[in-house]
């Protein structure tokens, strides 16, 4: 077997470059805190691009999936577990956050099945425009409910990790850091496995490429693509925990700024392939933290969204995206 | 207008010809598009073993035949029946597992896919641990694709393509195979393989459904063959007949 540059090297070394550039100019205490804030975007992010990749729509409705995930974990976590603060014995602690986790991701994946099943499904063969509107509309739908369920206020999330942290090269990281981005890599390569070597994930990326020819290999297409939203929604579901157990405090509009990051980290990574928007998660969330090192934190959004222009501007296709014109 | 009647037994392969040796069949077909009339009662039969062909102009109807048959399109009057069962209304995804194989026109192999990730699609609805067999069967067809099995579909040449396309239609060990314009496109050198390997296919027992605008190749490999003209067939009958029939000659064969 030859090694793809394109699908191997190039990926590989986008990221260790950027990762080395990161720490170089944050340092270890920022560092973490960036590769955090990027497990985050970066679990959105494959979301957009996944659903972009097979139905060709940018799901406006994603960050507020993700949104409704950080409630659900709060949800399970308060009213289901009956907790309230941090847990000391380690193993009931990742007994816990482990429920807690699968819990919300298989909720969410529910979810995002069913808004597809009927938001999306019956604009199938609508023209473009339709489903765009109809995801923005999901998104106050979805909003709304969590506002007049949980009130329009933030709400708490319990802290059941304890906060401690420990030295690390110059600086001081929380467990929680290192456990949400072990966590979240780990999700991602479990999803590259998936996508790259089963059957499935070759029929998602099969219909990603060419419906009609998915079809006549006997690829369910309406299953394929109900899977895929799954999947998506378990994702952001699992950056909703995170956020929660991070930020400590969740708000029903949380999903717009956040899911507008995630998408630039996924048009940045280029929309549609997956390693890009892992990547571009974690680019996305160093710029962030970079312009609030460097005393802008005002200015850190505006840095997010500039780098989106300048991907629009001089590289629409993304870090790692898809060239058009392979068909000999 | 109706030449040689297509009840005759065709030669070779296809050994008996009684009613109930009729794989495929399509009665009075009408499919649209939108609202455009494009099979206007089509009624064609294929008996397992054989190659039968639709030759025909650009837009007589070929294609919409072929895609109503694997159910990417649904008749809106008239039945399709395969094997006995009425497919009219049955899903592509459905008759994959039935036993129709379709290789579409302009190949649609999936470009970003390694040649491999291909073969294995079209072993989709098999189980993945019984495919090895296939997967050689298909290599001895084509030898070309076994050096190229890591290599992205969409890197191949025209040829390739076209030899991974039937072969991927190939993993589904279809009982009635459908292609579509294999020849197109390629060398001359290239579309005398591609028939050898159409005929081969069908020694081992897969019935083939070809259409082909190069008329004069199909009706060599084909027992029978249909004339469809503005989505009607206009005449029927033999290969060997039609090759000789005074209107294909002018219209099809370029005499």
């Amino acid at each position: 077997m030859t090694v793809d540059f394109r699908r191997v090297i190039r990926p590989v070394a986008i990221g260790t470059i950027a990762l080395l550039t990161e720490y170089a100019l944050l340092g270890t205490q920022q560092f973490a805190n960036a590769l955090t804030l990027g497990a985050i975007y970066a679990l959105i992010a494959l979301g957009y691009t996944m659903v972009y990749g097979i139905v060709e729509l940018i799901n406006f409705a994603h960050g507020d999936i993700f949104m409704v995930g950080s409630f659900l974990a709060m949800w399970i976590m308060t009213t289901v577990l009956g907790l309230s603060g941090p847990v000391t014995n380690l193993l009931n602690l990742v007994g816990l956050l482990s429920i807690v986790m699968f819990a919300t991701m298989v909720g969410m994946g529910f979810i995002g099945m069913f808004i597809e099943r009927f938001a999306y499904r019956p604009l199938r063969h609508a023209p473009r425009l339709a489903p765009l509107i109809t995801a923005i509309g999901v998104s106050f739908i979805l909003q709304n409910i969590i506002s007049s369920l949980f009130g329009p206020s933030p709400v708490n999330v319990p802290q059941i990790v304890p906060l401690d942290k420990f030295a690390f090269m110059g600086g001081k990281i929380g467990y929680l850091n290192v456990f949400m981005v072990v966590l979240a890599v780990v999700l991602m390569i479990a999803l590259q496995l998936f996508v790259g070597r089963t059957r499935l994930g070759r029929a998602m990326r099969s219909t990603a490429q060419d419906r009609e020819a998915a079809e006549l290999m006997g690829v369910d297409i309406n299953q394929t693509i109900a899977i895929t939203f799954f999947i998506a929604a378990a994702l952001a579901g699992a950056g909703g925990v995170i956020q929660g157990l991070y930020f400590g405090s969740i708000k029903f509009d949380l999903g717009f700024f956040v899911g507008l990051k995630a998408f630039t980290a996924a048009v940045l990574g280029g929309i549609g392939n997956t390693t890009g928007a892992a990547i571009g998660g974690f680019i996305i969330a160093f710029v962030e933290v970079y312009a609030t090192v460097l005393g802008y934190t005002q200015w850190s959004e505006v840095a997010v969204f500039t780098v989106l222009i300048l991907v629009l501007v001089f590289r629409p296709s993304g870090l790692l995206g898809q060239q058009l014109g392979e068909r000999a | 207008m109706t030449a040689a009647p297509s009840a005759v037994p065709a030669p070779g392969a296809a050994a008996a010809a009684g009613s109930d040796d009729v794989l495929l069949r399509l009665e009075n077909v009408h499919t649209y598009y939108g609202h455009i009339h494009a099979l206007q009662g089509v009624s064609l039969e294929v008996r397992r073993g054989e190659i039968v062909t639709l030759i025909g102009a650009n837009g007589a109807g070929k294609t919409t035949t072929l895609k109503t048959i694997s159910g990417l399109l649904h008749p809106r009057e008239g039945t399709v029946t395969f094997e006995g069962r009425d497919i009219s209304r049955t899903a592509a995804h459905q008759l994959v597992r039935a036993g129709i194989g379709h290789s579409p026109e302009g190949r649609r192999i999936f470009s970003r896919l390694t040649v491999l990730e291909n073969l294995k699609m079209g072993a989709f609805t098999r189980p993945q641990n019984d495919i090895e067999g296939d997967l050689d069967h298909v290599f001895e067809l084509f030898p070309r694709l076994k050096e190229r099995t890591s290599q992205r579909g969409g890197s191949l040449s025209g040829g390739e393509q076209q030899m991974l396309a039937i072969g991927r239609a190939m993993m589904g060990r279809p009982r009635v195979l459908l292609l579509d314009e294999p020849s197109l496109g390629l060398s001359p050198i290239l579309v005398q393989q591609i028939f050898a390997i159409i005929q081969e296919i069908n020694s081992t027992g897969t019935t083939i459904l070809l259409v082909e605008q190069n008329a004069l190749q199909a009706l060599i490999v084909a027992n029978r063959g249909y004339v469809l003209q503005t989505g009607e067939v206009a005449l029927s009958g033999l290969s060997a007949d039609l090759r000789e029939n005074e209107m294909v000659r002018k219209a099809y064969l370029g005499e």
